[in-house]
């Protein structure tokens, strides 16, 4: 049952990478992350759908056209906003979330679009002490695969050194020669990719429907502030804290399960404005 | 500097201040148009109390928001404690007088938002909007459950912040319990993030930071909602992302904003001239 929990954490992680390391990294407020995994989702399941596309081609096909799409709309209408008052920021992302969900809506219609997912992820898996749902264990390995694979390129590449560089001081990286709107978009698409496959991914466990981004904005907002801005690590263990208190909440105390992980929060924040593993300001 | 005024408020600079937001005539338009519309507009009376509620509620909002600069989307929190205060009372049959049940209203909301803001406003940025999103929500998780909450703490804050959040929450849970007195009934949405998006976006609609903007947003944003979001509630909802977008990017000031420009060039050609 933990690892029920540690499965959708698992998603939660790879949807909300991507807008931890853009807030860290860019300092803009974008509250429409939800929707590149939405739109990454319905791609993906009309690439499958209506393109006969295998999972992982659609998977694939998914971030690389979300991506390219998040390249056109940061160098267009984001970088207009990088310097603006956080209220404008989150004027714009909300009004971009009322315009994807509308565009959703009348392109596919308001019900859930369900994922068949391929015959090898289907059925279970048997671990030796229990068996398991095979779905939930890839989800597992390739969350983790990722966060490995994020933090060596954080740790380990040039780039990483960039990012992680222009994330504690701005001002600095300029003065050394970082090419900062090179970086920003950059990592924006990546973020916006690594979200599309979140939403494809989760489509079993989130769904797919047009309410998607608002639904599930405060939980993504969680994740991102308990973890701290652009800190792998730190995403990784709010995401998996909070996929698994919310699966044992949901069994155990079905009424009052959020309202415990939004005190939570409020505890948290209150003790560590910069979330568990963020840095202090 | 020191030889010009005897005392602070006969500083050249204070006097000018006072003079700028002293009242105008024309200033009494709004008053009598809300009293126009209920002579002229007898069968949309309900309509009309939505609007001048989301007034009281949106001004309650610039307040924190336009002169404090608290950017929140939690606001609908102290809507909602002065709803469901007036409608609890008034279900126990422990009160049901309207004005005082009101005054009651306020005096509830005003103890959250000194008991939240307290503890929220040592925080900004994302975390204090984190904070303010995660404080409605549990409210209405709670209210779902119907339970009791306290809660409290201590710790250096800015008192003038705190105090402009808890008249912010207490003029916003009036508008609360007028609401519940409107409509004789309580519900979830009055705590819901639906609410305080919507309250958030008329209110720069209007123009945050000034003392109009309330007015032109409510009255704007619910004639076109009134006649549109149900005939095409899709397409409703993209005019207004679009709007939420071009206003971002372009209007920051809302319609007031707008005027303002508008007036500055007419007064500059004029003076051109």
């Amino acid at each position: 049952m933990a690892l029920g929990g540690m499965a959708a954490g698992m998603i939660l992680f790879i949807v909300s990478v991507g807008l931890s390391v853009t807030m860290g990294l860019m300092g803009f407020v974008n509250l429409a992350h939800g929707a590149f995994a939405m739109v990454g989702g319905y791609v993906i399941v009309h690439a499958m759908k209506s393109w006969g596309l295998p999972f992982v081609p659609a998977l694939a096909t998914g971030c690389l056209i979300i991506a390219a799409a998040s390249i056109v709309l940061e160098r267009l209408l984001y970088t207009r906003l990088y310097r603006a008052p956080e209220l404008d920021q989150v004027l714009f992302t909300i009004g971009l979330v009322f315009i994807t969900i509308a565009a959703v809506t009348v392109l596919v219609g308001p019900e859930n679009q369900p994922l068949t997912l391929p015959s090898w992820l289907q059925g279970q898996v048997d671990l030796g002490f229990t068996t398991y749902r095979t779905y939930s264990i890839a989800l597992i390995v390739v969350g983790s695969a990722l966060a490995l694979g994020l933090w060596l390129g954080f740790e380990r590449t040039r780039l990483g050194a960039q990012i992680r560089a222009t994330v504690d001081n701005r001002r600095m990286a300029e003065a050394v020669g970082i090419n900062i709107d090179r970086l920003f978009t950059l990592t924006f698409a990546v973020g916006s990719g690594i979200a599309a496959l979140g939403g494809g991914l989760g489509a079993e466990f989130l769904g797919l429907d047009p309410q998607y981004p608002l639904k599930y904005l405060v939980y993504f907002l969680i994740v991102v502030a308990v973890g701290g801005l652009g800190r792998i690590a730190g995403v990784f263990c709010a995401a998996l804290l909070i996929g698994v208190l919310d699966f044992v909440l949901k069994k155990y105390l079905p009424q009052g399960g959020t309202l415990f992980i939004y005190a939570l929060t409020i505890l948290l924040l209150l003790w560590r404005p910069q979330g568990l593993f963020g840095k202090a300001s | 500097m020191s030889g010009v005024a005897s005392r602070p408020t006969e500083h050249p600079a204070a006097l000018a201040l006072a003079h700028r937001h002293r009242l105008r005539v024309w200033e009494a338009t709004p008053w009598l148009i809300a009293l126009a519309v209920y002579f002229a507009f007898p069968t949309y009376l309900a309509f009309a109390t939505e609007v001048l509620i989301t007034i009281l509620f949106a001004i309650s909002l610039d307040l924190a928001l336009g002169y404090a600069g608290i950017v929140t989307l939690g606001h609908a929190v102290f809507f909602g404690v002065g709803a469901y205060t007036v409608g609890i009372l008034a279900k126990q049959g422990l009160w049901s007088e309207p004005i005082t049940g009101l005054i009651l209203a306020g005096g509830a909301a005003a103890l959250i938002g000194l008991a939240s803001g307290r503890v929220l406003l040592r925080t900004s940025g994302l975390t204090l909007l984190m904070l303010t999103l995660c404080t409605m929500a549990l409210f209405e998780e709670a209210a779902n459950m119907a339970a009791e909450l306290t809660g409290g703490f201590d710790g250096p804050v800015n008192t003038r912040l705190v105090t402009c959040y808890v008249i912010s929450a207490a003029i916003a849970g009036i508008a609360g319990g007028l609401w519940a007195q409107a409509n004789a009934y309580v519900n979830l949405s009055t705590l819901s993030l639906d609410r305080a998006a919507t309250v958030l976006i008329i209110l720069v609609l209007g123009g945050h930071g000034r003392l109009y903007g309330a007015f032109v947003g409510a009255l704007a944003y619910m004639t076109l909602s009134h006649f549109l979001s149900q005939l095409y509630p899709t397409a409703w909802q993209l005019g207004l992302g679009l709007l939420l977008v071009i206003i971002a990017l372009f209007a920051r000031n809302g319609i007031c904003g707008l005027g303002e420009t508008l007036l500055r060039r007419i007064n500059r050609k004029a003076a051109a001239s």
